[in-house]
C-alpha cells in the first residue's frame, strides 16, 4: 500500500524540529532514514498528520571518543557503525550486532537514533545500548535529559521519549581492560528479526566475571537485562552455577507468544543463549554442554 | 505543507526537477513521473528488494524512502546501469546461467549484486547470498543468481568462471 497523505516539513537545525514538534505533539512522527516508519506508513499502522525530517541535521551525525567516552550521533547510520574503526576499538559488540540488523539496503538508510526511538522489542540494537551501559541523550524545549538505556526502553515500540522531544545521541563507555562482548541470535532466516537473542558485554578478571550484563531481546517488552546474571559474577563458573543461573534466567523472562515461537520454546532459546554465552566468554567450551533443564 | 514541494535531484546523470506530494515514494516518482519502470514495486514495505536503486552512490529500497527525501542526492535506476554498460556482463552472466524467469526480481537483483561486487572484488557463495539476502525471488530457487554473479566475479577478476 502507500502511506496515507501528511504535510512536510524539513527540519533546518535541531531547535526547528524541537518547535515543528512542540507546536504539533503526537500528531507529528520524526523521519531520519525511515527504515522502519516508512513501512508502518505504507502499512497504513500509522498516519502521522506532519513528518519533521531531520535527515539533514548534520550535527546529530557522527561518531567520536573523548576520554573514556564514545559519543554516538542520532544519525549516524548502521552501514557507518558497521565501518568505524571507532566503534570496532571501543563497542566491537555494536560492529558484531550491526551485521545481524536486515540487510545492506537497509543499513544503508537506518540509523541508530532511529532505530533506539523505535524501540521495537526484537530488535539489536536496544539490547546492545542496555548491554553496553548507555546514556541516552535528548533534547526537548526545556532543555536535555540524559537516560540511562536500561530506564529509556518501556515497552514494545514505547520509550521514555516525550513527543516534543528528539533523540540526540548515545553516550557508551569504551571498552575497559578484560572486556569482552558476545552476541548470538536466532531467526529464521538471516536478516529477519530474530526469535530470541543476546547482546553482552563482560569483564573478566582470570576466569571470573567481575561484571556481565545480558540483554536479552525479543523475549519480553523490552531488551530484558537479566538480573539472573548476579549469580555468575565473582565466582567460579561451574555447570552446577551456570545451570542455577539458567533456571533463574528461565523464571525471570516473560516471553511473547507469537506464529514464530510459543513462550516456553523463547525461554529455552534465552536459556541456551547464556550458555553459550558464557562459555564462549570464558573459552569453556565444556559449560555449553547443552540444555538439560 | 500538504501542497506539491519542490525537489531537484540527478537521475542517470540528468538534472530532474519535480514538484512532488510528500506522501509520493522514490519508487513511484522513478515510475509514474519519470517513466523509469525498470524499478520495480513488490511488497512496498522493504521485504523484498525489488524496488532497489542507488542513492549517492549506495543502494537503498526506493520504496521506503521518499522523493522529497531524495532532494539534492544523486539516484541510479537499472536504467541507468543497464545503459552505461556498467551491468553489461553481469547482465550476460544472468541470460546465460537461466538466473531469471519472470524478471520481477532482476533489477533489484543486478542492483545489489553490483554493490557487493564493487565492494568485494572475489566474495565467496556465502558471502553473496548473504549480500543478496533481501532480494526475494519466487522463480529461480537463487541458485542460478549465485551462479552467475560469482561468474561475474570471476570474469571480473580476470580469471576463468
Amino acid at each position: 500500500m502507500k502511506a496515507s497523505a501528511f504535510s512536510y516539513a524539513r527540519a533546518t537545525s535541531v531547535a526547528n524540529a524541537l518547535e515543528l514538534l512542540g507546536a504539533h505533539g503526537d500528531r507529528a512522527k520524526v523521519l531520519s532514514g525511515g527504515q522502519s516508519l516508512m513501512p508502518a506508513m505504507n502499512l497504513r499502522l500509522i498516519s502521522p498528520e506532519l513528518i519533521v525530517d531531520i535527515g539533514e541535521l548534520a550535527e546529530l551525525r557522527g561518531i567520536a571518543v573523548s576520554g573514556d567516552v564514545l559519543s554516538i550521533g542520532a544519525l549516524t547510520r548502521h552501514v557507518d557503525l558497521q565501518r568505524s574503526p571507532d566503534i570496532s576499538a571501543h563497542a566491537p559488540l555494536l560492529t558484531e550486532a550491526v551485521a545481524h540488523v536486515a540487510h545492506p539496503a537497509i543499513r544503508n538508510r537506518g540509523t541508530l537514533g532511529g532505530s533506539l526511538a523505535h524501540a521495537d522489542p526484537a530488535s539489536e540494537l536496544p539490547a546492545c545500548m542496555v548491554a553496553l551501559n548507555a546514556t541516552v541523550v535528548v533534547r526537548g524545549s526545556r532543555g536535555e535529559r540524559r537516560i540511562a538505556a536500561v530506564d529509556f526502553f518501556k515497552g514494545i515500540y514505547e520509550t521514555g521519549l516525550s513527543a516534543d522531544e528528539l533523540l540526540i545521541s548515545v553516550e557508551l563507555p569504551v571498552a575497559r581492560k578484560g572486556s569482552a562482548h558476545f552476541f548470538h541470535e536466532f531467526a529464521r532466516r538471516h536478516g529477519d528479526y530474530a526469535i530470541a537473542g543476546l547482546a553482552a558485554q563482560a569483564i573478566r578478571d582470570g576466569g571470573l566475571f567481575t561484571d556481565l550484563r545480558l540483554a536479552f531481546f525479543a523475549v519480553g517488552d523490552r531488551p530484558v537485562l537479566a538480573r539472573a546474571a548476579s549469580g555468575l559474577i565473582g565466582v567460579p563458573i561451574t555447570p552446577a552455577v551456570l545451570s542455577d543461573a539458567a533456571a533463574a534466567l528461565g523464571r525471570e523472562l516473560d516471553p511473547q507468544e507469537d506464529q514464530q515461537a510459543s513462550a516456553p520454546m523463547r525461554r529455552h532459546l534465552a536459556r541456551v543463549l547464556m550458555r553459550r554465552c558464557v562459555a564462549a566468554l570464558l573459552g569453556r567450551l565444556d559449560l555449553d554442554a547443552g540444555e538439560r533443564t | 505543507m500538504t501542497a506539491p514541494v519542490p525537489i531537484s535531484l540527478d537521475v542517470n546523470g540528468e538534472r530532474v526537477d519535480a514538484n512532488v506530494l510528500p506522501r509520493l515514494n522514490l519508487a513511484d516518482f522513478l515510475r509514474e513521473h519519470l517513466q523509469l519502470t525498470g524499478t520495480h514495486v513488490g511488497c512496498e514495505h522493504g521485504v523484498c528488494g525489488a524496488c532497489t536503486v542507488r542513492v549517492n552512490g549506495d543502494i537503498v529500497r526506493s520504496c521506503l524512502m521518499l522523493a522529497v527525501q531524495a532532494h539534492g542526492a544523486s539516484v541510479q535506476t537499472i536504467e541507468g546501469l543497464s545503459d552505461s554498460g556498467e551491468v553489461a556482463d553481469l547482465q550476460a552472466a544472468f541470460r546465460d546461467r537461466n538466473a531469471l524467469q519472470c524478471g520481477y526480481c532482476t533489477p533489484g537483483m543486478l542492483m545489489a549484486a553490483q554493490d557487493l561486487l564493487k565492494q568485494q572484488a572475489e566474495p565467496d557463495r556465502e558471502q553473496i547470498r548473504e549480500h543478496l539476502s533481501g532480494n526475494y525471488c519466487r522463480c529461480t530457487g537463487y541458485q542460478a543468481i549465485i551462479d552467475a554473479v560469482e561468474t561475474t566475479a570471476r570474469l571480473r577478476a580476470g580469471r576463468q568462471p
